[in-house]
């Protein structure tokens, strides 16, 4: 289908987004790549009156080095993060492959993968396995927020609806980390991904709950990987659903944590 | 509302005065008559849209043309010149790398915009970025096999100019 009409805004600054977002209100949506905002507008899932483009605002793409930290512009493609070198933190870049295709990986963006906050998205499990903090700006300035904090259920955030996402902050290298998932067919919305920390004992899940599912050490201790990741499955709530049993995805989340780890150990 | 829009597609530059909402698909095949480039499902997942944004492959139908506004576009209308086939669109032909040929400009500017980028792919990497658009009639087998020839005679033809260069 075609998107119903709305109101075009070009913003060539972050305060000049911001002032739109302020003076249009609720209505009002931001643009950057698109991918998933223009795929449900077609369908009018969507229909914000007014679209703030972001993507002619300078500086807001770009991945950059400082001492332990890594801060990934906002208007980053994946594909762009996808052929960076980013050395201990390379897990991202190998995560990248998961996301959509390649064509799609060429126009979506970190900080929109995060604003729409799809609990299976790979950005939003790898911040929460990573504890990146999100940097926003609004109205009163920038203001930084935890990843485990930003997600608040399915495609619902702590973003206030005056904010844009600026950057995102990975604090620490991530050397022996993975991310790995499982759709039906190629490219597809993961049915479950797995993300682990070797270096902080960290997993991640999409796919379980309305957000990125943290497990923590204490629920999965075991001295085999094995062991470790049925521990993991077994301390998830999940029902059946039309057409994924809950034992099929349990299945699912052991399989995923074992190839996590053992990808995580490969570095 | 009406947005001014200058949009350069091809090379040659096209100004438009058009409903926001207007898809870039949609702007090229009714506004400016490029007809090559397929629309399919309208939400990003059959990639007959196809096309260079830059010179990187991306779906037409998730792309707002105001959106664009500086960037090259380029459509399969590109490819060939002077009414010959360029060299990916005759391996296509000879390996039988489409029947319906509804996905196959969408098929041939995604391989234009990956081997711009990759020249020397593996057969497993040419599998993984053809999964991104959809083909109901080949299989796949004949497109990848076209994919990788083409590859692999831009790679020949360079190293022949190398070598002449050499002597």
């Amino acid at each position: 289908m075609k998107p119903a009409a709305f109101e075009y805004h070009r913003a060539r600054s972050v305060s000049g987004a911001v002032g739109l977002l302020t003076e249009l209100g609720d209505e009002a949506k931001i643009v950057a790549g698109g991918q998933s905002l223009v795929a449900m507008m077609n369908f009018r899932l969507a229909r914000p009156e007014h679209l703030v483009d972001i993507t002619h605002i300078d500086g807001l793409a770009g991945i950059r080095r400082e001492g332990d930290t890594l801060r990934i512009g906002a208007l980053t493609t994946h594909r762009a993060v996808e052929k960076a070198d980013l050395g201990d933190f390379a897990v991202l870049s190998r995560a990248m492959r998961w996301v959509g295709h390649l064509p799609i990986r060429t126009r979506g963006t970190v900080g929109g993968s995060i604003a729409h906050a799809d609990a299976t998205a790979e950005w939003c499990l790898l911040a929460v396995l990573l504890e990146a903090r999100i940097l926003v700006e609004g109205p009163s300035g920038r203001r930084e927020i935890s990843a485990e904090e930003f997600f608040l259920g399915p495609f619902t955030t702590a973003l206030e609806p005056d904010e844009l996402i600026v950057e995102l902050v990975f604090p620490r290298p991530a050397p022996r980390a993975a991310l790995t998932e499982y759709a039906d067919r190629k490219g597809d919305f993961a049915l479950v991904a797995a993300a682990v920390d070797l270096d902080t004992d960290r997993i991640v899940l999409g796919g379980v709950g309305p957000v990125p599912a943290v497990v923590r050490g204490e629920s999965y201790t075991g001295t085999t990987v094995r062991a470790r990741a049925a521990a993991a499955a077994d301390s998830l709530e999940l029902r059946d659903e039309p057409g994924i049993s809950a034992h099929y995805r349990r299945g699912l989340v052991r399989t995923l944590v074992e190839r996590a780890y053992e990808e995580a150990a490969r570095g | 509302m009406i947005q001014l829009v200058e949009l350069s597609v091809n090379g040659e530059r096209h100004d438009l005065a058009i409903e926001p909402r207007r898809t870039l698909v949609d702007v090229l095949r009714h506004d400016l008559g490029l007809t090559g480039t397929h629309v399919g499902c309208e939400h990003g997942i059959c990639g007959a849209c196809t096309v260079l944004v830059d010179g990187a492959p991306a779906r037409a139908c998730l792309i707002f043309a105001a959106q664009v506004e500086g960037a090259e576009i380029r459509t399969v209308e590109s490819l060939s010149s002077d009414g010959e086939l360029n060299d990916l669109q005759r391996c296509f032909s000879e390996h039988h790398g489409l029947q319906c040929g509804f996905c196959t400009p969408g098929m041939l500017m995604l391989a234009e915009g990956y081997l711009a980028e990759e020249p020397e792919p593996t057969t497993e990497e040419i599998r993984e970025v053809v999964a991104s658009n959809l083909c109901r009639c080949t299989g796949y087998q004949t497109i990848v096999e076209a994919i990788d020839d083409c590859a692999a005679r831009r790679r020949a033809a360079l190293q022949d100019r190398l070598d002449r260069r050499a002597s």
